[in-house]
């Protein structure tokens, strides 16, 4: 009966995210719009888009090979297995102790991947320019989220994101130096991560200097709507992570009590609606940057955790 | 148990008199091919089997035994135990690999008769390495394996770079032995009993053990590839045929590793404090060296070289880890960081393989290495294509393949380590974990980039757009291994429980028992701490991914149309617009190669009005051989030219040098006290 | 002992040393005056933190100064000098921006490293506070020796005295009349810089210490 309950949490923490990640993504964009003082599209338009493009035909470039139509699936799976595996509203669910943060980032990082790949797949240059930039922020991020799981973990003493959620949660936990930089350097990669401003920008997709939408840009139909789901899950991923481990005041342990349940839901769609209104107001506030300013930007991620998993190391009360 | 082990590889050796003389024979060669190879094969088939069975069986007796070979007063003494068994498997599965992978690809070698007689025993030297119990025995098993290989390395002497490799590599073989005979002659002492035995019993001092340390990280260093004695690797390993550089990256690299573990952790006694630090400074800088390397070459089987150096440095890391727990007392610790640098063992050599056989296949389909030349080989060669996407998925450390579990083992042990309480470790300690991590995020771009430019896109010339699908036995070879890959990262508590053994007689501790976590997952520590379980990743992968395929093809669409490539409208480029190998390692260049290699891309543009071309040019400097390996080479040269004056002395010059040695000779005696 | 003043006596220190890593990453002038300024401001905090703690009200006077003169009136001083010698530009560094931060945070390892192992018997959030204080100061000197225009290295002066204050505070006995003696000299020693510049601007049409070194005949 409990493994019961326990799937059916699991199952509705999947679907959850699957249902949640099109509105944050609407939601950001209708609060940039605001910003600069324009209407903006409806807050359920990326459902709309989604159907659409679902429903499309896919055209194939001639050359493209079995890869290419592959890639979108995995990506979709991968991105929706570490959704579904950070704790959103409740911690401690069935499956989160398959996997823990650094499993988490290394699959979205395979995600990362095989999309780099299939830029490449088409033979344009268009998708080189995507991937050997993408290869070259994620050279970047990608150390400096792990020294970032370092930190987190040398404080809570686990890398089970479960075990990171209550240990925040619990009074134990003070206003550490090394968690302050480690916010600082996440907020920097998750923006690296989601292909935000300053970093890329996703509004355009056919600026040369784009990153993400370079390495997309011969995918249509159903392919381009799950790699746009894919993208939307991944910026839920980050905004719940942060919640999760830097915010986790109103997740629910695990338990059946609907009241507590019930906070949890509330509690994580509000920070989700925060989180989006600082990304929005983020992006409105600062520029682009040239693409080799951000090795300097990340860099600086890297070395600001770097320097928080040192001091953990040299002392227990940094 | 051993002596199963020596006749096999006796039978090994007796096979290389017969591979020469049906070389020799007329038409003899196609048969010697087949015969060779498979008689190798399958008598690494049963050796594997055997240190199999003595590593899951029989692991805590130790099958010893002496042969009247060799130093009169010594014989030649071999002995399997739990180490030597699993390093054992390790080669074995490699050279039974590569010798299934040899029966297609051997048959495109043009002089066979240069290739087969030195490969049994260059399988048969490496066994002999790994059972050798006495000082003796190791050393000439040794050089044994350094001349096989080095013989298999010029086997393709008409090229003058080939050449160059086999000299290179053979200097820097034999100073590697020159220092290992070093050490192991501080290790006998002046009593001379070279026996790994008596080696054991014996207590150094901590000046001997110090110098003994430094020795063997120059000799079997310089042997696995650590930096910066690593030179002749990227040249010796792409120069000897492909089967061959699969056995000497996969595998001879860790047979050094296990020269490294068998001195260090076993002969040498209990570690000092500072031991550790030398192995995890070296290990993280050769981790990142190696794959920065790797990213700027346009050869394949360079890139997979230099990515060997990486592979190496991230056991070297792990093994650093255990040195410190050890030396700590920390036992529990020890054995998960151990088990991390054994693991990542028999990863690499499957992966590394499986990468070789594939860039082997390439270039007997295509003629050519050289990645700027090929291109849209998935679409001619499509099985190739999918083992070496398994091999580079593998190697880039993702999930659910194997490579990620043992990364993820390093760094578990590298959480554990704040509580050492040295400074100097302190400081080390995370900076080699955020090199560990950099190594890792661009080895993943460099596979992107070998595989990508190789296989995908357009084919970039005619011998790319030509090429043929490989030999169905090679291409059994690296399927098996890609399973392989597979099995070790979905099921790695049962490879981790193979481990035990080994770890724990090196280390003194072991982690708990992984077959019966709950769901097939890993959990080195405790369950509250941390767990992985690879299975149930790569389920939900594929569930995820079929439903999201079937839902969508039943209730949305799933047509499909052929088109043009949309390049955004720009009509009919060229295969030769698209991304070439340099230019996807552009912006890596920029960010780390103006540091590390002073890497510098210069444009000439012609002045306007004239219609000459204009010119790019990308400078790469290797900092490394120019600040250490030219000077020498230089001070060698001049040294050299001066003793050269030796040569033209007249009689009377001659005479007066022996006199002057009598006379010092003489002095020397009256003054010693 | 892990009490909240404790963290937030941590918090404020850090973010001392993090003002110090974002100075060195600046590259430009006016930029730079900027995070000066956040730079004094957050000393300012931290020794007001310190007053509270160690209930010792001469050190709010101290903050008020750091606040006042180093947060303010310094900063817009040095902004009206470099718009009087129109050097608005970008600042040279003898290393670039990626080794210097990993130069600076090797000190920070070097100075954590030093500072806890000397004092391993005293207070621990004394010994900590003075790792932090140990990490500006030589983040400071790292700045002055990495860069050639002369503001900022005036600049990397300042804050490696912010150092300086801050280990003082933290040692638990400055008192007032030290912090007197010290602001005075601070502010003198920043007029005279300041009328050396004006000088050697007019002299040389530049402020650049590469430049200046040739014309003084040591060619690099």
């Amino acid at each position: 009966m409990a493994v019961i309950r326990d799937f059916a949490f699991q199952g509705a923490q999947m679907l959850l995210v699957l249902l949640l990640s099109p509105l944050l993504t609407g939601f950001v964009r209708k609060v940039k719009a605001r910003l600069l003082r324009r209407q903006g599209p409806p807050l359920l338009q990326p459902y709309r888009d989604l159907i659409r493009l679902m429903r499309k035909d896919v055209v194939l470039a001639d050359n493209a090979s079995w890869l290419f139509r592959v890639i979108p699936y995995f990506i979709f799976a991968a991105t929706w297995i570490a959704a579904s595996l950070v704790p959103t509203f409740q911690s401690g669910l069935l499956f989160s102790w398959s996997a823990d943060l650094i499993a988490i980032i290394a699959v979205l990082g395979s995600a990362r991947f095989f999309l780099a790949l299939a830029g490449l797949d088409v033979g344009t240059s268009f998708g080189g320019i995507g991937s050997s930039r993408e290869v070259m922020i994620a050279s970047l991020a990608e150390p400096a989220m792990l020294m970032i799981v370092f930190t987190l973990a040398l404080i809570a003493g686990s890398t089970q994101l479960s075990t990171m959620a209550a240990f925040m949660n619990s009074p134990e936990v003070g206003l550490r130096v090394s968690l302050g930089l480690g916010l600082i350097a996440l907020i920097i990669v998750a923006i690296a991560e989601n292909a935000r401003i300053p970093v890329d920008n996703p509004a355009t997709h056919l600026e040369l200097t784009m990153v993400h939408e370079a390495m997309v840009l011969e995918y249509s139909g159903r392919h381009l709507a799950l790699i746009e789901l894919a993208a939307a899950l991944k910026l839920l991923v980050y905004l719940s992570l942060i919640a999760c481990l830097f915010a986790p005041w109103g997740m629910s342990p695990p338990t059946a009590e609907p009241r507590l349940l019930i906070i949890g839901v509330a509690a994580y769609v509000a920070k989700l609606a925060v989180g989006g209104v600082l990304l929005a107001v983020f992006e409105t506030a600062i520029a682009k940057m040239r693409v080799f300013r951000v090795p300097g930007f990340l860099g600086a991620a890297l070395m600001l955790a770097l320097l928080a998993t040192l001091l953990r190391f040299v002392s227990r009360s940094f | 148990m051993v002596v199963y082990a020596l006749y096999t590889v006796a039978a090994l050796l007796v096979l290389s008199p017969i591979a020469v003389a049906l070389g020799v024979a007329p038409r003899g060669a196609s048969a010697a091919t087949s015969l060779v190879y498979g008689a190798c094969l399958i008598v690494t088939l049963v050796l594997g089997a055997v240190a199999l069975l003595s590593l899951l069986k029989y692991s805590d007796t130790i099958s010893a035994t002496a042969l009247p070979l060799g130093l009169p007063w010594l014989g030649a003494h071999f002995r399997i135990d739990a180490l030597a068994a699993f390093f054992l498997v390790v080669i074995n599965l490699g050279g039974a690999a590569a010798s299934l992978f040899a029966l297609g690809y051997g048959r495109h070698e043009e002089t066979p008769q240069r290739v087969l007689p030195f490969y049994p025993a260059y399988l048969a030297a490496m066994n002999l390495v790994v059972m050798a119990d006495d000082a003796f025995s190791f050393l000439v098993s040794w050089e044994f394996m350094s001349l096989t290989s080095w013989a298999l390395v010029i086997a393709n002497h008409r090229l003058a770079e080939n050449r160059r490799a086999g000299f290179v590599y053979l200097l820097m073989a034999s100073f590697g032995t020159l220092a290992l005979l070093l050490a192991f002659g501080l290790l006998a002492g002046s009593g001379g009993n070279y026996a790994f035995d008596a080696i054991r019993a014996a207590q150094p001092s901590a000046g001997i053990t110090a110098l003994v340390l430094i020795l063997v990280l120059i000799g079997a260093g310089s042997k696995a590839g650590l930096v910066p004695l690593h030179a002749w690797l990227p040249l010796a390993h792409p120069a000897a045929p492909s089967h061959i550089s699969a056995l000497m990256s996969g595998v001879m690299t860790k047979v050094a590793v296990y020269g490294f573990l068998r001195i260090v952790f076993d002969l040498l006694g209990p570690p000092d404090w500072w031991w550790s630090m030398p192995v995890l400074a070296l290990g993280g800088i050769t981790a990142v060296m190696g794959v920065l390397y790797a990213l700027m070459q346009r050869d394949i089987k360079r890139v997979l070289a230099y990515s060997t150096i990486e592979n190496i440095g991230i056991i070297f890391v792990a093994l650093g880890l255990a040195l410190a727990f050890k030396a700590e007392g920390l036992a529990f610790a020890g054995a998960l960081a151990l088990t991390a640098g054994l693991f990542h063992v028999f990863n690499h050599s499957l992966f590394k393989s499986l990468l070789f056989f594939g860039a082997g296949s390439v270039l007997n389909a295509t003629g050519t290495r050289d990645m700027e030349q090929l291109g849209g080989l998935i679409h001619r060669m499509p099985q190739t294509a999918f083992v070496f996407l398994a091999g580079c998925v593998a190697i880039s450390a993702l999930p659910p393949l194997n490579g990620f579990v043992s990364e993820w083992l390093t760094f578990q042990a590298i959480l554990l380590s704040p509580q050492l309480p040295s400074w100097g470790l302190k400081l080390i300690v995370p900076a080699a974990g955020a090199l560990l991590a950099l190594s890792a995020a661009l080895a993943a771009a460099c596979f992107v980039r070998a595989f990508g430019i190789t296989f995908l896109g357009r084919a970039r010339s005619p011998a790319a757009s030509t090429a043929q699908e490989t030999d169905s036995s090679s291409l059994a070879a690296m399927y098996i291994l890609a399973a392989l890959c597979l099995l070790a990262g979905i099921l790695p508590g049962l490879f981790i429980d193979a481990l035990a053994p080994v770890v724990q007689s090196l280390s003194g501790g072991r982690m708990p028992p992984q077959g019966t976590a709950e769901w097939l997952s890993i959990v080195p520590i405790a369950e509250s701490r941390s767990s992985y379980n690879g299975l149930l990743v790569f389920v939900f992968m594929i569930v995820s991914g079929a439903t999201a395929a079937f839902a969508i093809h039943r209730l949305a669409s799933d047509k499909v149309r052929r088109g043009p490539a949309w390049g955004c409208g720009y009509p009919a480029a060229g295969p030769l617009t698209q991304y070439s190998a340099d230019s996807f390692a552009q912006p890596i260049r920029r960010v780390f190669g103006t540091v590390v290699f002073r890497a510098r891309e210069i444009g000439e543009m012609p002045p306007p009005g004239s219609t000459a071309s204009a010119r790019l040019t990308v400078e790469v400097r290797d900092l490394i051989w120019n600040a250490l390996y030219a000077p020498i080479a230089v001070g060698i040269a001049f040294g050299a030219e001066q003793l050269n004056h030796l040569q033209f002395l007249t009689i009377r010059r001659y005479l007066s040098l022996v006199f002057a040695a009598l006379v010092l000779l003489l002095l020397a005696l009256a003054i010693w006290p | 002992m892990h009490g909240i003043t404790f963290d937030i006596a941590h918090l404020l220190a850090g973010s001392l040393v993090v003002m110090s890593f974002v100075q060195l990453y600046q590259d430009r002038l006016s930029a730079l005056i900027n995070v000066f300024a956040a730079h004094a401001l957050v000393l300012a905090l931290s020794v007001a933190w310190q007053a509270f703690v160690q209930e010792a009200p001469h050190l709010y006077i101290t903050a008020v100064i750091a606040l006042v003169f180093k947060a303010i009136v310094i900063p817009v001083a040095l902004r009206r000098i470099i718009v009087r010698l129109g050097i608005h530009r970008e600042i040279e560094t003898v290393v670039g921006v990626g080794p210097a931060m990993l130069l600076g945070i090797g000190l920070v390892a070097l100075s954590m490293v030093v500072m806890l192992r000397v004092t391993a018997d005293a207070d621990p959030l004394a010994r900590e506070d003075l790792a932090f204080a140990l990490s500006v100061v030589l983040l400071g000197l790292l700045m002055m020796v990495t860069r050639r225009n002369a503001v900022s290295q005036v600049i990397g002066f300042m804050s490696l005295e912010n150092g300086l204050v801050l280990a003082a505070t933290g040692a638990k006995g400055m008192p007032l009349v030290v912090e007197i003696s010290v602001a005075f000299s601070v502010l003198i020693a920043f007029i005279v810089i300041g009328i050396f510049l004006f000088r050697i601007r007019e002299r040389f049409d530049t402020v650049d210490m590469q430049a200046m070194d040739r014309f003084r005949g040591e060619k690099r």
